[in-house]
């Protein structure tokens, strides 16, 4: 038996052919949410498996693949994602966001801003931004058709009525191409300026909701809001503490017990980019050149 | 001159045509005619299962007749026919020249957020997009239907049931509709806050000059608030004239009966 045991990108051809057709149609309506068949994927709901099969729908052998995980390449979600093309369609990897062409991710887009010719597959997983105010699928469907987004506004009504500002930090609600509203996926809504007019193809693929949306290249994304209470993208107000970025997405770390903690970028690849060229921060160990001669004299 | 308001008041605003509805072989309602006319409140009453609900559901285009048709003027002056409306139309229609207060307030209301976003839902639905105005308004609306404006940001779950249907009404009326379909409004209160709720409902009527269709089997609602009567028996109406005339002289025996059954005060 010398039959490979999977196909190349581990969905058989038919699956991709209905899955591409999904695409393409999410493509032709920016920002509607085009139905298809997902399939069971070898994980679990809320890994990725939307976005996994829109990777694998798109991906052909010349392709670089970089998979991140809440910005960062090196958890296992991401590493698992990685592998598993690597080993079913034998594509190139990549940690830089500048080499790769595809670029799988889960809750963040990039520091580096992305070019003409990159993929963004998003991992979604509920892609209706109007669930939790409207719970029948059957009215949300009817409320997109008819561009009633009234309700929407509710939502940010609530946050400055309770918080005194608009406290959605993330899957912040956006209008695509001034028709859909769409939910971006949990991205922070530091995010979401990222979106608009972005050069970069964006998928989204929600497999347990079984639903594909796409944002095509240089398209119009605005963040909902009030006129007196204006969109504003939020982040710590801190530099990383590894690569002093101030303008980067921050996470933050909690060291001690004590109340000790420490601001980092999400995003690996933009960080060690930065410390690379030389930047450093407070908490980094030593400059990094050191370290990096360390390691090749031992 | 010619007064032009007047003129307007002297087209009916909604015009019912032979209205019937059958479920099967249930007929729930059977040939209802009438014309309602700008500020004008319809009592619509009658036992349950008289089909009261159903020429409701009917009127305000939520159920597709079996046969006859309703015609509506809209704000540009022009009567047009429900069923031909669009559906993104007859919505729109719903939730700015039309208000629908039901029995339940739950139906009306969105339970888990505050009184303020349940007023400002449909100004937010027309496009409104200011935050401090849309609060503005439906502040001066819980006033006006004596709803303390500190409990703004509560929501209605916390309500009692009168402040609920208070609630429900000035969610309804604060984009100024023509018309507003009511299914019971005062079900499920107690008598002295039924009272205010129906003294409320009829200065808001006389203020914004409204045009109503109530649907009540209570009798004493429909005596305080409405000017004319419609008391239906089997889907068909048996009876209609003006509220004192019906409910001080019936003519058909089950009207009659209908009347003393209520207690004498």
């Amino acid at each position: 038996m010398n039959a490979p045991a999977y196909n190349f990108a581990y969905l058989d051809e038919q699956t991709k052919r209905m899955i591409r057709r999904a695409i393409l149609k999410a493509i032709a309506i920016p920002g509607y949410q085009v139905p298809f068949a997902s399939r069971e994927m070898p994980m679990p709901y809320g890994w990725g498996t939307g976005g996994v099969q829109v990777t694998a729908a798109i991906l052909g052998p010349q392709d670089v693949l970089k998979v991140i995980d809440q910005g960062s390449d090196d958890t296992t979600n991401a590493i698992s994602i990685r592998k598993f093309f690597a080993k079913t369609a034998g594509v190139a990897t990549t940690t830089a966001t500048d080499e790769a062409t595809v670029i799988q991710t889960r809750h963040r887009i990039p520091e580096t801003a992305l070019h003409a010719n990159q993929v963004l597959v998003y991992q979604v997983p509920i892609p209706e931004p109007l669930r939790f105010l409207e719970p029948r699928e059957t009215e949300t469907r009817r409320m997109h058709a008819l561009a009633e987004y009234g309700l929407m506004h509710v939502k940010l009504y609530e946050d400055i009525a309770r918080f005194g500002h608009i406290a959605t930090a993330y899957a912040y609600p956006v209008k695509v191409n001034a028709r859909y509203v769409m939910d971006p996926s949990p991205t922070p809504k530091f995010d979401n300026p990222k979106m608009d007019n972005c050069p970069a193809l964006q998928l989204f693929g929600a497999g347990r909701e079984k639903r594909i949306y796409a944002i095509p290249p240089y398209t119009q994304v605005v963040s909902l809001d009030f006129e007196d209470h204006p969109f504003e993208p939020y982040r710590f107000n801190a530099p990383c503490a590894l690569c002093g970025a101030d303008n980067s997405y921050l996470d933050e770390i909690v060291t001690d017990d004590k109340g000790g903690r420490m601001f980092v970028c999400s995003d690996t690849d933009y960080c060690e980019g930065r410390q690379a060229a030389g930047h450093h921060g407070s908490l980094s160990a030593a400059p990094y050149k050191e370290k990096a001669q360390e390691k090749s004299n031992g | 001159m010619v007064d032009q308001a007047a003129l307007e008041n002297d087209e009916p605003l909604l015009v019912a045509a032979s209205l019937s509805k059958s479920f099967g072989r249930i007929a729930a309602c059977r040939d209802v005619s009438f014309a309602l006319y700008p500020g004008e409140v319809l009592a619509i009453v009658g036992e349950s299962g008289s089909g009261k609900s159903t020429l409701l559901q009917m009127l305000s285009g939520q159920l597709t007749p079996s046969a006859g048709h309703v015609s509506y003027r809209m704000r540009d002056g022009i009567t047009r026919d429900l069923t031909t409306l669009g559906e993104a139309e007859r919505r729109f229609l719903f939730r700015t020249d039309w208000g629908f207060v039901h029995q339940d307030p739950a139906q009306g209301l969105r339970m888990a957020v505050s009184a303020g976003a349940n007023v400002g839902e449909r100004l937010m639905a027309v496009g409104w997009n200011h935050y401090g105005r849309i609060r503005d308004t439906a502040s001066d609306w819980l006033t006006r239907v004596e709803i303390d404006v500190a409990r703004i940001d509560d929501a209605p779950r916390t309500y009692s049931g009168g402040m609920r249907q208070r609630l429900q009404i000035a969610r309804n009326l604060v984009t100024e509709p023509r018309l507003v379909f009511m299914d019971e409004p005062t079900g499920g209160l107690d008598v002295s806050v039924q009272a205010r709720l129906l003294d409320l409902l009829r200065s808001l009527v006389a203020e914004l000059n409204l045009a109503v269709i109530i649907v009540t089997h209570d009798l004493a609602v429909a005596r305080l608030l409405s000017h004319r009567v419609m008391v239906m028996k089997g889907g068909r109406v048996i009876e209609t004239g003006l509220t004192d005339q019906v409910l001080d002289d019936p003519r058909e025996p089950y009207t009659q009966l209908l009347v003393s059954s209520i207690l004498p005060p």
